[in-house]
């Protein structure tokens, strides 16, 4: 048990003008030292006392180094999330100016009972596992048999968590994220980062917090930049008519896309299936969409280029005139269109058998549909009766 | 402390629309020159819209990875980047002389420097010369040598013409090349007579995009009759009506186009100390050994 020379010396140079950090108080009056932790407290102390007494509190210095001299950036979203990442109180956030319970972890109030520092330097011998979206991160001690308060940080898929790390592709540069979140697991692009579609099998080990903070971003683009704003209480949101008649170009016509065309947008798009993020942005103030925002752990402030672009396509189908059209079906084959289309928006063709023909999705017998009802032009035999 | 934001379109659908971006990002990020370096995108993320509180620097510069000024570099970027008192007249310029405007991020209360595109700046004529070095393999092309500077043109932006004749003009006049002609997709002069505008049996074609894609990989080398179709290949060079064409893809994802970046940048008041130095050596060594002979429908 030891505590860094130069540590003492930093404490001691900073005492006049008071420190206080996470239960750690130290301060300087006419050359006599007052030290001060949620246990104990000594008075009338020279420097040389000092160096004693920080020794007998030695956790409460290593770890007032590692956030203040290692960390530092105070009030910076950066140090609010690696503070979370220990379940340590995010004291830089202004939390009484929350409107409602920030949440996080899928859903978890921000650290209504964070961990005191004995308790986290427990925790830290072990590793402590926090969620962010499909991410796991393990903070923990560098060196966990004589720990000096330097945390490192370990990220993986959720899917992971029990994985053996000799499995994985281990990456130890920020920037391999990058890669690892453009594809999913069946090679296919990955527009939306947020999609819930981010596959497994890699793990990033022993990152400085910095680099953790540059690897969680590269992965959830923004992120922790919203969150913390969620956490202070001055998350921004633009709601769709704001943002659609900011639009120009190619995208001038998203506002008039009908407002009950935005719900069936939001019920396409916005839905904890397809999006990790929790939708805050309703029609315009005061106006909510019917469709719930879910329950992802990531505020969305508003609506996204994909959105947009789903939306210029949606605004001009939608300025179509509605018709009557006449076509024989038999009831199971009405049935069957039903099917296909819930199978398509499910994400389901794949998963159906080849031999399945109990599934009206089954490629056979969507094959045989097409067959029977299609003409010779590959078109719906169908006709129009209202004109 | 001070960032570097490099603004690029990026695309939903093709996954190396965004390649160049996050490469010149990274060689900027490795000459140290800046505390933050973030890629930002119209159509990937982060978003321009969201992309500035990312930042921890009060001081940001924005440098659009955009060919020509135009819809994107004067309405789209600062509008999404929430830039107060934005105005394209802040940029003085018509068409080919934006250099920076110094500006108030609204929602962040960050000072933005507002940079003009890439695709503008005098160094990026540099960029084009470099591209037929790797292209023909040869640190001293240009005697006997035609260079066709390719465009995408368009009769909705004239300004998208500007950047092209701008660039040819100034390697037609350093004398290099026996002969230098802009070209371009949409607009006469055409790319697909490629071989009429020149008397040299060598051409270099050098396309001024970003990113390579339908135009540059698919478009161009068909219009040209280097292939027939696309996803064949082509040589290169290629035998066209008695010239030999060579042709690798967009300008844009040469190495040197980080050394643009950081001169938008340094314009715009950016310290960056000698990391132009150390770009144009990383870029230069590159260049030397391993020229991209890029055959094929793109990498």
């Amino acid at each position: 048990m030891t505590v860094a020379t130069e540590d003492c010396e930093r404490l001691a140079d900073r005492a006049s003008s008071g420190v206080a950090f996470d239960g750690l108080r130290v301060e300087e009056t006419d050359g006599e030292f007052t030290l001060e932790t949620p246990d104990n407290e000594w008075t009338g102390l020279d420097e040389d006392d000092l160096e004693d007494a920080l020794a007998a509190c030695e956790e409460y210095v290593t770890n007032w180094r590692y956030w203040q001299e290692t960390v530092g950036g105070e009030g910076t979203a950066r140090r609010a999330f690696l503070r979370w990442c220990e379940h340590a109180p995010i004291a830089d956030a202004d939390l009484g100016a929350a409107p409602s319970g920030p949440r996080n972890d899928l859903g978890e109030a921000a650290d209504p009972n964070p961990l005191a520092v004995p308790e986290r330097y427990d925790a830290l011998r072990d590793g402590i596992d926090r969620r962010w979206g499909q991410l796991c991160i393990t903070t923990r001690f560098v060196d966990v048999a004589n720990p000096d308060g330097e945390r490192v940080y370990d990220l993986w898929h959720v899917d992971d968590a029990e994985s053996d790390l000799a499995d994985l592709a281990v990456h130890d540069d920020p920037r391999d994220a990058r890669e690892l979140a453009t594809y999913d697991a069946d090679g296919r692009y990955r527009p939306l980062k947020t999609a819930p579609t981010l596959p497994g099998g890699w793990a990033f080990t022993g990152l400085s917090g910095d680099e953790l903070v540059e690897t969680v971003e590269f992965f959830y683009p923004a992120t922790v930049a919203n969150w913390h704003r969620e956490l202070r209480g001055n998350l921004d949101v633009d709601h769709w008519l704001e943002t659609a008649e900011r639009q120009t170009g190619i995208y001038d016509v998203i506002d008039e896309l009908p407002r009950e065309a935005v719900d069936w947008m939001a019920d396409a798009c916005c839905v904890d299936s397809q999006c990790l993020r929790r939708r805050e942005w309703q029609y315009e103030e005061g106006d909510d969409l019917d469709t719930d925002g879910g329950d992802g752990p990531f505020p969305c402030r508003e609506p996204c280029s994909l959105v947009v672009a789903a939306a210029r396509k949606w605004a001009i189908l939608e300025s179509e005139d509605e018709h009557t059209y006449e076509l024989e079906l038999t009831t199971s084959e009405l049935n069957q269109l039903e099917e296909l289309i819930d199978a398509v928006a499910e994400g389901r063709v794949d998963e159906i058998r080849e031999a399945d023909v109990n599934d009206g999705a089954n490629r056979y017998r969507a094959r045989y549909l097409r067959a029977k009802r299609f003409d010779e032009d590959g078109e719906l035999e169908a006709t129009r009766v209202d004109d | 402390m001070q960032a570097l934001v490099v603004a690029a379109h990026g695309s939903h659908l093709n996954p190396d629309a965004s390649d160049p971006t996050y490469a010149h990002a990274d060689t900027v990020r490795e000459t140290g020159a800046f505390d933050e370096v973030r890629e930002a995108f119209w159509k990937e993320e982060p978003h321009f819209r969201e992309v500035i509180r990312t930042l921890e620097a009060d001081e940001v510069f924005v440098v659009p990875l955009f060919i020509s000024e135009g819809y994107f570099t004067e309405q789209v970027i600062p509008r999404e980047l929430r830039l107060e008192d934005w105005d394209p007249e802040r940029w003085n310029s018509d068409g080919t002389d934006a250099s920076q405007a110094t500006l108030e991020a609204t929602d962040v209360g960050k000072t933005i420097h507002y940079c003009g595109p890439v695709g503008t700046h005098d160094a990026m004529t540099d960029v084009i010369v470099q591209r037929a070095e790797t292209a023909m393999a040869d640190p001293d092309v240009g005697e006997g040598v035609g260079l066709a500077v390719v465009g995408h043109g368009t009769e909705r932006n004239e300004n998208s013409a500007k950047a092209i004749e701008y660039h040819t003009e100034r390697i037609r006049q350093r004398d290099r090349f026996d002969e230098a002609e802009a070209l371009f997709m949409d607009e006469e002069p055409e790319v697909d007579d490629v071989t009429d505008y020149f008397e040299s049996e060598d051409i270099v074609v050098v396309p001024l995009f970003i990113a390579d894609g339908y135009h540059t990989q698919e478009d161009i080398p068909e219009d040209m009759g280097l292939t027939e179709d696309y996803r064949l290949g082509w040589d290169v060079p290629a035998e066209v009506d008695g010239h030999r064409i060579w042709y690798t893809g967009a300008v844009g994802t040469e190495d040197l186009m980080a050394d643009v970046l950081l001169e938008r940048a340094a314009d715009a008041g950016a310290d960056i100390g000698d990391a132009r130095e150390a770009v144009r050596e990383l870029a230069a060594s590159v260049a030397g050994t391993e020229p991209s002979a890029g055959a094929g429908a793109g990498d």
